[in-house]
């Protein structure tokens, strides 16, 4: 348990260290966000009516940005293979990884997305179900995007493929995600929605850690 | 199965397969086209139009099938090893995603004339993109490295991953309560399509998997011997190398 503690303190120390990997996931969320009133046009009633799946949408966007960068730093620099000497097994080492990675992308997409629902004149019932939704939502993010970012480790390409990779199984969260917060903004139940939310993350926390130290392992190959 | 998974084995077998599977696609697809176009009746809704769904169907069932069948292919080059299993998956998804395009631009089409509109963002039609953006990813991971063994391991974990979203497509049409029509032929209590339009329906669906076959057949046969001839010319590099070498240290 220390062993993952620590490596989760690493990661944390070297993306602080490394001059916010938060702050720029945070600023493309904000920036991209902005940029949709421009583009759909300012009404408030228009703005509000799609506020849930921007949100969404761009807050799942975020957080593949910082994908690319999960592995590829310590592949690059050997690390990497010196981790996976270590007695902690490669699945609880990505578990780490991706816990790490949410804490620096996630959580501060988390925090700050009921304020730019603000900015979206998002309706007054839809702000608990946002946190609450992006919450359950956000480590899935992270978890199935290890997968991904462990595949394309050393590919021509990494990012657009990465991508490529990642986007099709994100559909699912972002369904959900997004249905969930319409739901408490029509006055449904969102329990169901934020139910399979939270069973996707059940269902995500042990699989794509063993998926993605396989993908890993054939990267060190 | 292990005895199968000898290279030299495939293909003396394929050779003789071939010619038969080839010959049986052909007179099945053109028998099931003759009387999807000319002998099947008309919906009594949907009127001609019905006959797309000789072409749409089979394509979509045959989606589904090719990626279980990547997947399955993929899981047994990770467990065993078999490098003719990688060769299998890697040759299969390129068919695959075309059999998906065909489902997508014929459902695209059949929609047009019956809903009114070329697509609907409905949980079956999505998921069926789904599988084709699945599908090209597998064929970008498995070109996108320099070492050819690296992008064959990958896209084998790759397709165990997104073999999730199968079950999607399947349960999907319960799932959202939307425009597409639900299941009518694989249900419990008998299909509830009519007898006329079932057979032709089956004829292309075994004329479509018999394309499959051979097409996947050939594809692994080129497969194996483009790696014959990579093998033989690196081969013969290295003869070269090995008879220049003399002469090089002799001159330095």
């Amino acid at each position: 348990m220390s062993a993952f503690r620590r490596l989760v303190l690493r990661d944390l120390r070297l993306a602080f260290r490394q001059g916010g990997d938060a702050a720029m996931v945070v600023g493309f969320f904000v920036l991209t966000i902005v940029l949709f009133p421009f583009g759909v046009g300012p009404e408030p009633a228009l703005l509000a009516r799609i506020a849930a799946g921007i949100l969404w949408v761009t807050a799942l966007l975020a957080a593949l940005l910082s994908l690319e960068r999960l592995f590829q730093a310590d592949w690059e620099d050997g690390s990497l293979e010196a981790l996976a000497l270590m007695p902690l097994p490669l699945e609880a080492q990505v578990l780490a990884k991706c816990l790490a990675h949410w804490l620096v992308t996630g959580l501060p997409l988390t925090v700050v997305a009921p304020l730019l629902g603000l900015l979206l004149h998002l309706d007054a019932a839809g702000y608990p179900v946002l946190v609450l939704s992006l919450l359950l939502g956000t480590p899935s993010l992270s978890l199935i995007g290890a997968i991904g970012a462990g595949l394309s480790l050393g590919a021509r390409r990494g990012g657009v493929l990465l991508s490529l990779l990642v986007l099709p199984l994100y559909i699912p969260i972002l369904i959900f995600g997004v249905a969930a917060v319409e739901a408490s903004i029509g006055g449904f139940a969102a329990r169901p929605h934020l139910l399979l939310l939270g069973a996707f993350l059940a269902g995500a926390l042990p699989l794509a850690p063993l998926a993605a130290a396989a993908a890993l392992r054939q990267a060190l190959e | 199965m292990h005895r199968f998974a000898n290279p030299a084995r495939f293909m003396r077998l394929s050779a003789a397969i071939l010619p038969w599977t080839a010959a049986l696609s052909v007179v099945l697809l053109g028998l099931g086209i003759y009387l999807a176009l000319f002998v099947a009746p008309p919906d009594y809704q949907q009127g001609e139009a019905v006959r797309i769904m000789y072409v749409h169907v089979p394509a979509a069932w045959l989606a589904s099938f090719v990626y279980a069948l990547v997947a399955l292919t993929s899981a047994i080059a990770l467990i065993w090893r078999h490098p003719l299993a990688d060769i299998a998956a890697q040759s299969a998804a390129p068919l695959g995603a075309g059999f998906t395009l065909l489902c997508l631009v014929t459902g695209s089409l059949w929609g047009a004339r019956m809903w009114g509109t070329w697509w609907v963002w409905d949980a079956r039609l999505t998921s069926v993109l789904v599988l084709f953006f699945l599908y090209l990813g597998y064929i970008a991971l498995v070109n996108a490295f320099d070492e050819p063994g690296r992008g064959a391991r990958a896209g084998a974990i790759l397709a165990l991953v997104g073999v999730v979203n199968l079950p999607i497509i399947k349960f999907s049409v319960d799932w959202w309560n939307t425009l597409h029509q639900p299941a009518s032929v694989f249900r419990l209590g008998g299909p509830t399509i009519a007898a006329a339009m079932l057979w032709p329906l089956l004829i292309m669906a075994l004329g479509y998997t018999l394309l499959f076959a051979t097409l996947l057949m050939v594809r692994m046969r080129t497969a194996l011997l483009a790696a014959k001839l990579r093998a033989l010319r690196l081969a013969e590099v290295e003869r070269e190398a090995a008879s220049l070498m003399p002469q090089q240290t002799a001159l330095s």
